[in-house]
């Protein structure tokens, strides 16, 4: 009975959870192009300068970014700041431990995340930091409320800020929208910035499955081999069935 | 090579099972679309059976290294995500074949006499299905590997009585550990396969004991030829519907390997996103469900909010979830209808079984939303039409009115 009421317990609570992170953000489409390898290099060599200090990837080897056009070589020279060999994983220089006291959780890893997250939300996500004095890193996020993280572009982007306005809703009442303003302008302009994160998230969706596009290019081929082979067996039937009178 | 069939069969006879289950099992010469989901089935048993080997090969059952095992298999095993996404496509295909193959039994009434025990050994093989796909997908150890687990085996915990010793049991521990990942991969792996297999085999000698049905619902036994001895409706199933199964297998392929190359997680319905977050016992996901094939029953599980007859709501919960999948078992003796298949039905039960479909999508479809109270409400009312359907079934299908079975297969 007990388990049974933790189960029911569990159950109800699930709409007040969805209701406390439903404060909804309308998520903006991401400019993505997967097939696009200089999107991916750029995005590459962000995410290891900006992304793997903190974060791991610890599924992905370094030299899996040939996938990318890249040459082991270039790998090395470029892309490897951890002392690894090439056929390494991408481990974080942090120690997970000390990362706990300094952010609370340990930073996640970043393998899978635009799996699990969706490349829209992680385009928004980056995009979205503000000013905000009451939490301990000084930064907040309009998509994740109170995020551990704290605003890692702030000097490519510039600072934001939050404005919150009451726009009446046309019913006669008013409803809050919030804004985000450049207060403090970084060293690159909106859309320059805007093309940096999306070519990070471009790279992020690539990292969460490299073989995503050998995965599309084979199954055109097995998908033509199957089409054909339709025709084949349906002739083998109709040639087998011809006595059968219905 | 007659010689050595010969020395063979008098030792073992495959010229002769050979025969009896292929070359000369007679099956009925009209079966339509709905007649391919038995042989594919079967096909995506084995697709399971040899993916997952080629899994268990990679897959490390512990669980600081499951998820990263997965992610191995996904980017350094050669092939290794298209084991993974035929495996993992495979089972949920394996429950859309399934749920085809079940309702043609119901459509053409291939549930009635002789084939009760054909269709409650098929009832054990979908039971046995069940505890796969849940086993199975424990193993990622995933967010949602680990919560559906901890919400599934809770219900375990909550039977009275047996409940918490035999929950204890199947995990081998008093929590949702290592240990208990240990366990679930060997039910996966060793014994529900074996039992999965022998079911499967049985399954089939019933059949090929009473013979198939087929979409008029008629025995083509009873007209047979008086010379041969060999139905006059029947054909041998090989080579006429071992090359016709073909057809359906390239056909099924087709749609197998175009969601696997081209849409694997299927928008969050065959792989769910939340699974791609390793399980963390210390954080409860904003929203728990269950894989698409599961979301019908888990509907019906939060459709019971009020205490009735002195037992708990939760517990009803739990007796309509496990009573929405074991009163298929009784459909033989539910069934009062002088005719078997739908085609010579009456309105009653057309009406019956397309509310029945309707029902089950829309429970399906409430099992994948959080909860509102307009959902409970749809829930509960689709729960009630869902068990009408068989419990109003001795009633509405003896008033039926019915059109006369044909003495020939049309």
């Amino acid at each position: 009975m007990k388990k049974i009421k933790n189960i029911l317990f569990v159950l109800c609570l699930l709409p007040l959870a969805a209701f406390a992170s439903g404060v909804e953000v309308k998520l903006d489409h991401a400019p993505i192009q997967t097939t696009d390898k200089l999107s991916l290099q750029r995005g590459a060599q962000t995410f290891v300068n900006y992304c793997l200090t903190c974060h791991s990837a610890d599924y992905m080897r370094y030299n899996r970014l040939r996938d990318l056009g890249l040459s082991e070589k270039q790998i090395s020279d470029n892309l490897i700041f951890t002392g690894q060999k090439p056929g390494g994983l991408m481990h974080t220089a942090m120690v997970k431990k000390e990362a706990k006291q300094w952010f609370g959780v340990p930073p996640p890893d970043l393998s899978v995340i635009a799996r699990s997250r969706g490349a829209d939300w992680l385009y928004t996500y980056l995009r979205q930091f503000y000013r905000d004095d009451s939490t301990a890193t000084g930064w907040n996020n309009l998509v994740f409320d109170r995020a551990a993280m704290p605003h890692v572009f702030y000097q490519l982007q510039g600072e934001q800020s939050l404005k919150v306005e009451m726009v009446d809703d046309g019913h006669g009442g008013k409803h809050e929208v919030k804004k985000l303003e450049l207060s403090k302008p970084g060293s690159l302009s909106k859309t320059e910035f805007d093309k940096q994160v999306a070519d990070l998230v471009n790279y992020l969706v690539y990292l969460g499955e490299p073989a995503a596009a050998y995965r599309v290019q084979l199954g055109i081929v097995v998908m033509l081999f199957l089409f054909f082979m339709l025709g084949l067996a349906y002739a083998l039937k109709h040639e087998y069935w011809r006595d059968v009178h219905h | 090579m007659g010689k050595l069939m010969d020395w063979i069969d008098a030792r073992l006879p495959v010229t002769a099972k050979w025969k009896l289950h292929l070359s000369e099992y007679y099956a009925p010469k009209n079966f339509n679309f709905w007649y391919y989901f038995g042989s594919l089935a079967m096909l995506v048993l084995v697709n399971q059976l040899l993916t997952g080997i080629f899994l268990t090969m990679n897959y490390k059952p512990d669980s600081s290294l499951a998820f990263a095992s997965v992610e191995y298999i996904m980017r350094d095993v050669n092939f290794g995500w298209l084991i993974r996404y035929m495996h993992s496509t495979g089972a949920s295909m394996f429950f859309v074949v399934v749920y085809l193959h079940m309702f043609r039994g119901m459509m053409y009434g291939s549930y009635r006499k002789p084939r009760e025990l054909l269709w409650l050994i098929g009832m054990l093989i979908f039971f046995v299905l069940m505890m796969l796909a849940f086993t199975g997908y424990i193993l990622p150890w995933g967010q949602m590997s680990f919560w559906g687990a901890q919400v599934i085996l809770s219900m375990v915990g909550a039977i009275p009585v047996i409940g918490e010793p035999l929950k204890d049991l199947i995990m081998g521990d008093y929590m949702l550990s290592d240990a208990a990942l240990n366990r679930f991969f060997a039910y996966h792996v060793v014994t529900l396969p074996i039992l999965l297999l022998t079911l499967v085999v049985v399954h089939v000698l019933a059949l090929h004991e009473v013979g198939s049905n087929n979409p008029d619902g008629i025995e083509i036994k009873k007209n047979k030829n008086p010379e041969t001895g060999i139905p006059v409706d029947g054909i041998p199933f090989h080579p006429y519907y071992s090359v016709k199964d073909i057809v359906g297998v390239v056909g099924f392929l087709i749609v197998f390997f175009g969601i696997i190359f081209f849409a694997p997680e299927m928008g969050g319905y065959f792989l769910e996103y939340n699974n791609f977050v390793p399980a963390n016992s210390l954080q409860t996901p904003d929203h728990i469900a269950p894989v698409w094939y599961f979301t019908p029953y888990y509907s019906m599980l939060r459709a019971a909010t009020v205490n009735f007859l002195g037992i708990d709501a939760k517990l009803w919960g739990i007796i309509l979830m496990g009573g929405s999948v074991a009163i298929f078992c009784l459909l033989p003796w539910l069934d009062r209808s002088p005719v078997k298949s739908i085609r010579y039905k009456g309105p009653y039960f057309k009406i019956a079984l397309t509310l029945f479909v309707i029902s089950v999508f829309v429970l399906g479809w409430l099992g994948t939303k959080t909860p509102t109270p307009l959902y409970t409400t749809l829930a509960q009312i689709f729960t009630v039409v869902y068990f009408a359907f068989f419990l109003l079934m001795p009633w509405y299908s003896k008033i039926d009115k019915t059109k006369p079975e044909p003495k020939r297969v049309t």
